[in-house]
């Protein structure tokens, strides 16, 4: 049986708590990469990070980019959407098709 | 290009057109991988955005409903109301095979003492907003399980995408000219040995029959 993990900042997060997901209330940056070093070695398989907190472990994130587990995946903390979970869709079209044909046909 | 460096012997030639012939058909077979893989990949890719786009407008609302919640209520009643969650999500990860790529699946389960009794607090000491808060939240989670799974599998498809592709353009522009070409090499030094070795046979054939019947000096006497 796998978990759910929630890290970012306090204020974004609480309320995941109350539906069950395990809370990890986190801001500064080396805390943040340890302790997603840990929750992966712990066997979550999915990892909510904001985006906030996202910018500042980007190194982190992308080492278990291609690994199978854990998925990470970005959402929008208080602050709102930053573009950078969009931006990580983006770039796997690029990676794979060699340019972003899809952000066009939105437009 | 390159030629292989090979001996032009006829049983390197064999070797060598057997080794054409599977890497013309491992060519073709990763093509259509990748053709495939590509077509699976988009549209993996165009759903993913849609639930992208969903799942940040959820959980802005939500956002913006816990804001108000928190400004009706203290931060310490707060969050002794949501301290101790009622309900318990269990997520089942399984794995699918798209075009030998696994992807994940995920299945979720809540536990909880019954349908729609998800508020882990008594509704005394917390305000309405709360509780809309976090209904909108509970609504956002099988959006949000979706989202993880599109997602990871748009990112090991992509990476799955760009390996294959390497591979066709290896074999397409670098294996499969090579072995042409020395193939080529091979077959023209073959030919031209037996051609020197016929020549070779026709001059001394001619000098035998020099020293048997000795023309020229037949033909020096009878002219």
């Amino acid at each position: 049986m796998h978990k759910i993990a929630v890290m970012g900042d306090r204020d974004s997060i609480l309320g995941f708590k109350a539906i069950g997901f395990d809370v990890y209330p986190t801001e500064g940056q080396e805390e943040a990469g340890e302790l997603l070093a840990r929750l992966a070695q712990d066997g979550y398989a999915l990892i909510y990070i904001t985006e906030d907190l996202a910018i500042k472990i980007s190194d982190e994130i992308s080492r278990y980019r291609n690994s199978y587990f854990p998925a990470i995946i970005l959402i929008p903390g208080t602050k709102g959407p930053l573009g950078i979970g969009m931006k990580a869709v983006k770039e796997s079209v690029e990676k794979a098709v060699g340019a972003d044909i899809l952000s066009q046909e939105n437009q | 290009m390159a030629r292989l460096n090979v001996n032009p012997t006829r049983m390197v030639l064999t070797n060598l057109k057997r080794r054409l012939q599977t890497a013309r058909r491992g060519h073709k077979l990763l093509k259509d991988k990748r053709d495939e893989l590509m077509k699976k990949f988009l549209e993996v890719v165009r759903e993913n955005r849609k639930e992208r786009e969903i799942v940040e407008k959820m959980l802005m609302d939500v956002h913006s409903r816990f804001v108000m919640a928190r400004a009706l209520m203290s931060d310490t009643h707060l969050e002794e109301a949501l301290i101790y969650p009622k309900q318990k999500v269990t997520l089942k990860a399984s794995s699918k095979n798209v075009m030998s790529v696994e992807v994940p699946v995920f299945e979720f389960s809540t536990e909880g003492q019954g349908e729609g009794d998800i508020f882990p607090y008594g509704f005394a000491n917390t305000s309405g907003e709360l509780d809309g808060a976090i209904i909108a939240l509970s609504e956002v989670t099988p959006h949000l399980l979706r989202l993880a799974e599109l997602e990871k599998s748009a990112q090991l498809m992509a990476d799955e995408i760009e390996k294959t592709r390497r591979r066709v353009n290896a074999l397409e522009y670098v294996m499969i000219p090579n072995m042409e070409e020395t193939i080529k090499y091979i077959v023209m030094k073959l030919d031209e040995n037996e051609r020197g070795n016929l020549t070779r046979l026709m001059k001394v054939k001619d000098m035998m029959l020099e020293q048997a019947h000795q023309y020229k000096k037949k033909m020096a006497q009878g002219s």
